[in-house]
């Protein structure tokens, strides 16, 4: 008892350092990224931020960023999920057998697998919400069932070819609807990507500045105004070069925009719905959630079944890519989206993390993989750095945790 | 007063932005029984730790002098080894260790690098008849109560060649029974020349046990009163800095309709689903009426509220409750809630808040319905509780696990007043609150009770009880034993049914 209000007298007495703290905690993960990206910008003689480079490392790594999405939801209640890698193989699997060999119309085939993949969060959710087995078991059980489940209706080999609109979604791009625009020295880009691009700012822009308005009227304390801005300025920037590279090689990935929108999604239900409240309830203090009359077992059900929905579209999308199920598809796709939410600034108690922090954790692992391998690194070397970040993320999460007194 | 065991003066000891502790002067007599007293937050604590080593030397100013020799010491160990031994309100034991293996444990009894059980189980006995801790040393620490729990932490700094014994808050869990028997144990410990050094809010207890009381406000001594001075009006003055009165706001009841109504409550243990916890218990509460609900520690009163309260706890309950004379069955703390029933649990951090989150979502965290969270409106209403509640914080974005035990207190209260009850059940309301804050707590249930609805208290002093309550069930081994008026009741009646035994 009486150690809790020292601290708390601490912090009153020097705001100033507090707020800087609480920054360093929440937006490193972002510093870090623009340093890593930074680095590598150098390393490769910027061949990491051509066109098509850019869009390689999205459209590669789309199927763990989705993954990630699903992963951080869990991981803030408390929970894990070591069972997507093989999700993602039984569902491609799946839908491999029914447009390949059963001949099914796509939006059918996809239907089918997006409700077989909630079917699969169903069962382990029933185990991990109702009967009361540690998620880390039910998930280690589901790894292998799914993993025997998926060879089981491959035959052990790999099933395609894939129909076009399949592959275009994992692998394509959106038409040149509105036809190529000259921007000088850059050459030819895409309008229609451009155009989607500035509403994005627009947008974003928009959103920040209602809710920045939102606060101060109800006399809230709010970030400098030069502050403001010059955050607004930089996520224009980054979107609009991001927008005018892809843009400059072949319009926007399907991807691309797959992606977007379930980020854009997830965000709102973690931040905006009570849904999302809920999650963070369970994971900050189960027992206060239950008896404030949050109905935990049914919320870790559903974050469950949508982690297995989530997975299903990623079986689809990386099956789609490869033009082909496999059995091994897939394999450690787990371990790539736990660590992208921990570096995405999860805590490993639960109770805290964000969509966003999981994507950009997500993009950090994969400018490594990708910077690395331009500059012709061994891939053990990449394994290396891979999880001396990882331990560097947590280990840094930890510290300023600690520092702050936030002990529980 | 020339043999004092223990000097600590000047020590003053700054965290950033703030003076934790100011030039303060603690000296404490051998073989003396020392209390410390002082509001939360006064720096009782931290002056603990400086005297352990926690904050090791040279992370404070001030000079510490220990049995006659200056000291310096860089962390627990060092204390330790010279003979200062402290043992925490939250209990440092290992659950799933036995009794032996707790006491020794970072202490091993062992014979070349193996332990020798036979030599660890029998000193430990030997340890446990000297606290009167008569059970099995091999008995696992998890299956004892926490009385005997403390008993055991005791045995193990005696293991240990203490001197200069420490407790912080050792009878807060405690109930009547086992406070005494500690107290008890204190003034043997004395009798061999153990100095104790104990910090503690219950008042009555300190005047009964100590030979000096050190009075501790803001960060500096204020006063060593002598065992002739001590009442407990004196010490109060002392903690707060002005003459208390009246430790209870005056009130004067409305009191309309029955509001709520249980029958034949029966609820079975979950642990042991043939034992009753609470056993055929019925009560009545009415708007605009404080009730309070008296039993030793082990009575049913939590299990008993929190059955109620949706099924929280239990298995194989019967009876019935009726809302405003119409019967319900709240089978979810959420149909609980619908109902317009409350409870605000005795274990603030464990059960009743997200410490990692701020003070808005955690008053909001019961009453959110539908899909959308309005985020502008939560500030709207948190920041009207801030004001109304006297929440001392920076802001409604204050994290709640950084407020001091009164304002956390303040938060659960406003979240559950939020749902807008008509019956709130405040279990321990003002459990590790000090004293100007017990005040303010005790304000807002008045406050509750004239704005019609009916509050059940749940609390192990019985002066609170008095001060407050209306009416006083009494419950013991989980059967009402007794009701009584606020006016007609005393300590002694209460106790006296609290203790009825089951007629059998």
């Amino acid at each position: 008892m009486t150690t809790t209000t020292a601290p708390a007298k601490q912090e009153a007495a020097a705001p100033g350092r507090r707020r800087f703290s609480l920054n360093l905690r929440s937006s490193g993960i972002y510093i870090a990224f623009a340093l890593i990206v930074l680095l590598f910008s150098v390393l490769t003689d910027g061949a990491l931020l051509q066109p098509q480079n850019i869009s390689n490392i999205i459209v590669q790594n789309s199927y763990v960023l989705i993954l990630a999405i699903g992963m951080i939801l869990i991981i803030i209640a408390g929970h894990i999920d070591l069972s997507v890698g093989s999700v993602v193989a039984v569902t491609g699997a799946l839908a491999a057998v029914l447009m390949v060999n059963m001949g099914l119309a796509w939006p059918l085939a996809l239907g089918i697998t997006l409700v077989a993949g909630g079917l699969i969060g169903a069962w382990q959710g029933f185990w991990v919400a109702y009967f009361g087995i540690p998620a880390f078991i039910v998930t280690l059980a589901g790894m292998l069932l799914f993993r025997a489940l998926t060879m089981t209706v491959l035959g052990n080999q790999g099933i395609g070819p894939f129909p076009d609109e399949v592959r275009t979604l994992a692998n394509g791009f959106t038409d040149g609807y509105l036809g190529n625009i000259g921007l000088g020295p850059l050459g030819g880009a895409d309008l229609f990507s451009l155009i989607v691009g500035l509403l994005a700012i627009a947008g974003m822009a928009a959103s920040q500045w209602k809710a920045r308005k939102g606060r101060l009227g109800y006399g809230q304390a709010v970030e400098p105004i030069a502050l403001f801005t010059g955050k607004l300025v930089v996520g224009a920037v980054l979107i609009l070069f991001l927008v005018v590279q892809l843009a400059r090689f072949k319009n926007l990935p399907w991807v691309l925009v797959l992606l977007a929108a379930l980020v854009l999604g997830y965000s709102v239900l973690a931040g905006r719905t009570v849904f999302g409240r809920r999650i963070y309830a369970i994971g900050g203090n189960m027992q206060a959630a239950v008896l404030s009359g949050v109905k935990v077992k049914s919320v870790v059900f559903w974050l469950f079944v949508n982690m297995g929905v989530l997975s299903a579209i990623a079986g689809i999308i990386f099956a789609g890519r490869l033009n082909q199920a496999g059995p091994t598809a897939g394999n450690s796709f787990e371990l790539d989206a736990i660590a992208a939410a921990f570096i995405g600034g999860a805590a490993v108690q639960g109770g805290v993390g964000k969509v966003v922090g999981a994507i950009t954790g997500g993009l950090i692992m994969a400018v490594i993989n990708n910077g690395m391998s331009l500059i012709g690194s061994p891939s053990e070397r990449v394994m290396l750095v891979k999880g001396a970040v990882l331990l560097a993320a947590v280990a840094f999460d930890v510290w300023t945790k600690r520092r702050s007194g936030a002990g529980r | 007063m020339s043999d004092n065991i223990l000097r600590m003066s000047g020590i003053t000891k700054t965290f950033p932005g703030v003076k934790a502790l100011r030039d303060v002067t603690l000296s404490v007599r051998r073989g003396e029984i020392h209390a410390i007293c002082g509001e939360n937050g006064a720096g009782k604590s931290t002056l603990m730790k400086v005297l352990s080593g926690v904050y090791p030397h040279g992370d404070f100013e001030g000079s510490i002098e220990f049995d006659g020799q200056p000291v310096e010491f860089r962390g627990i160990r060092d204390s330790e080894h010279a003979g200062i031994v402290i043992i925490h309100q939250e209990l440092a034991l290992s659950p799933q260790l036995s009794v032996a293996e707790n006491i020794f444990l970072g202490n091993e009894r062992a014979r070349r690098g193996l332990i020798d059980w036979n030599r660890t189980n029998y000193e430990a006995g030997e340890l446990m008849k000297r606290v009167g801790l008569r059970d099995n040393p091999t008995r696992q620490v998890s299956d004892l109560g926490v009385g005997k729990q403390q008993l055991v932490e005791i045995a193990k700094a005696l293991s240990k060649n203490v001197k200069l014994l420490i407790l912080d808050e050792p009878t807060a869990a405690l109930n009547d029974d086992d406070s005494a028997h500690l107290l008890d144990l204190l003034r043997g410990l004395r009798d061999e020349g153990i100095t104790c050094v104990i910090i503690s809010h219950k008042l009555n207890e300190v005047i009964s046990i100590a030979d000096n009381v050190t009075i501790i406000r803001d960060g500096q001594t204020i006063e060593t009163l002598d065992r002739q001075d001590l009442t407990e009006d004196r010490i109060i003055a002392g903690m707060v800095g002005r003459a208390l009165d009246n430790r209870f706001p005056p009130h004067e009841p409305t009191i309309g309709e029955e509001v709520l109504r249980i029958e034949d409550w029966t609820v079975h243990s979950p642990a042991q689903p043939e034992r009753k916890v609470v056993d055929g218990a019925s009560l009545t509460l009415r708007r605009g009426e404080i009730v309070g609900l008296a039993g030793l520690m082990g009575a049913g009163r939590t299990e008993l509220a929190m059955s109620v309260f949706g099924r929280a706890y239990g298995v194989n309950i019967s009876g019935s409750i009726y809302k405003d004379g119409v019967r319900i069955e709240p089978k979810s703390v959420g149909e609980a809630i619908e109902h317009g029933l409350a409870y605000a649990t005795e274990d603030r951090k464990r059960y009743g808040l997200n410490l990692i989150e701020d003070i808005k979502t955690n008053i909001t965290a019961a009453s959110l319905k539908g899909l959308w969270v309005d985020e502008a409106e939560e500030y709207r209403v948190a920041e009207g509780f801030r004001k109304s509640m006297n929440i001392k914080a920076p802001g409604v974005a204050s994290v709640v696990g950084k407020l001091s035990g009164g304002n956390q207190q303040k938060v659960v209260l406003s979240k559950w007043i939020l749902t807008e009850p008509d019956v709130l059940i405040l279990d321990e309301p003002t459990r590790g609150i000090d004293v100007g804050a017990k005040y303010e707590i005790y304000t807002i249930i008045n406050q509750l009770a004239d704005q019609g609805k009916a509050v059940l208290v749940i609390s192990s002093e019985l002066p609170e009880l008095l001060g407050l309550c209306d009416r006083i069930y009494t419950l013991a081994e989980g059967r009402i034993t007794g009701e009584l008026s606020g006016r007609e009741a005393t300590q002694e009646s209460l106790m006296h049914l609290m203790t009825k035994g089951n007629p059998r």
